[in-house]
């Protein structure tokens, strides 16, 4: 089961600049599990005790996660995942 | 160095004006590997608010999808800070993730004075650079 999944510029050191790579996993959980035993140390970016970081967004097909089930979103083969750092900021 | 059009110049500091009090934030487009800021995008700020600001998830990815449609990278990500100086913050700082990327910030404290300066900002780093306005009517 091959999810298609694009990686920002800021983890590509861990993906040898590949933009895209490919993972598998039935959730997006399991998926970023999978992808970490190619990609080691990629999981720790995207999760942090067990949750979506907040800074990161994650969308499945074009949604944001977030609103799909987070990490516990169902994947199937063909979807495509990408993977873009929040941009934010403030005053304080 | 950030070497940036007068007339995208303008529309940065007329954005981060229009939506004072709240924070302002966008990027402009450019080819990758150019460093030339041409195409500016206009962003919502998702949080509405004079002291934070965020992308809209959604509108993020379509905007990104676009540069990448059109070999494209965000040259310039600018935001306004409303009361306080053009210099970015902790949050700032600790966000930042294009590192290839110019962060502008414009402060609208002063409705008299613009205030515009650029940073690049790698691994926590910041290192202030000179702006170059190029082109326009050549009132400098």
């Amino acid at each position: 089961m091959a999810i298609e999944v694009r990686i920002p510029t800021i983890l590509r050191n861990l993906t040898d600049d590949a933009k895209v790579v490919e993972g598998s996993g039935a959730t997006l959980g399991e998926l970023f599990t999978d992808l970490d035993s190619r990609h080691p140390g990629i999981a720790e970016r995207l999760v942090e005790n067990g949750k979506l970081r907040r800074f990161i967004n994650v969308y499945l097909n074009d949604e944001d996660v977030r609103f799909v089930g987070g990490l516990d979103a169902k994947l199937s083969d063909g979807d495509n995942v990408t993977v873009l750092p929040a941009v934010a900021g403030g005053s304080r | 160095m950030l070497r940036i059009d007068r007339s995208i110049y303008d529309q940065i500091v007329a954005h981060a004006r229009r939506d004072h009090p709240d924070e302002a934030c966008g990027v402009v487009a450019g080819p990758e590997g150019s460093d030339r800021p041409e195409r500016f995008i206009e962003m919502l700020n998702a949080e509405r608010s004079p002291t934070f600001y965020r992308f809209d998830s959604i509108e993020q990815l379509k905007v990104w999808r676009g540069m990448d449609d059109r070999d494209e990278e965000p040259v310039v990500i600018y935001h306004s800070h409303t009361a306080t100086e053009a210099y970015p913050s902790r949050t700032d700082i600790a966000y930042a993730s294009e590192p290839g990327a110019h962060y502008v910030l414009v402060s609208t404290r002063e409705p008299e004075t613009v205030e515009f300066r650029s940073y690049r900002i790698v691994d926590g780093e910041v290192t202030e650079e000179p702006v170059e306005i190029t082109g326009g009517d050549g009132g400098h």
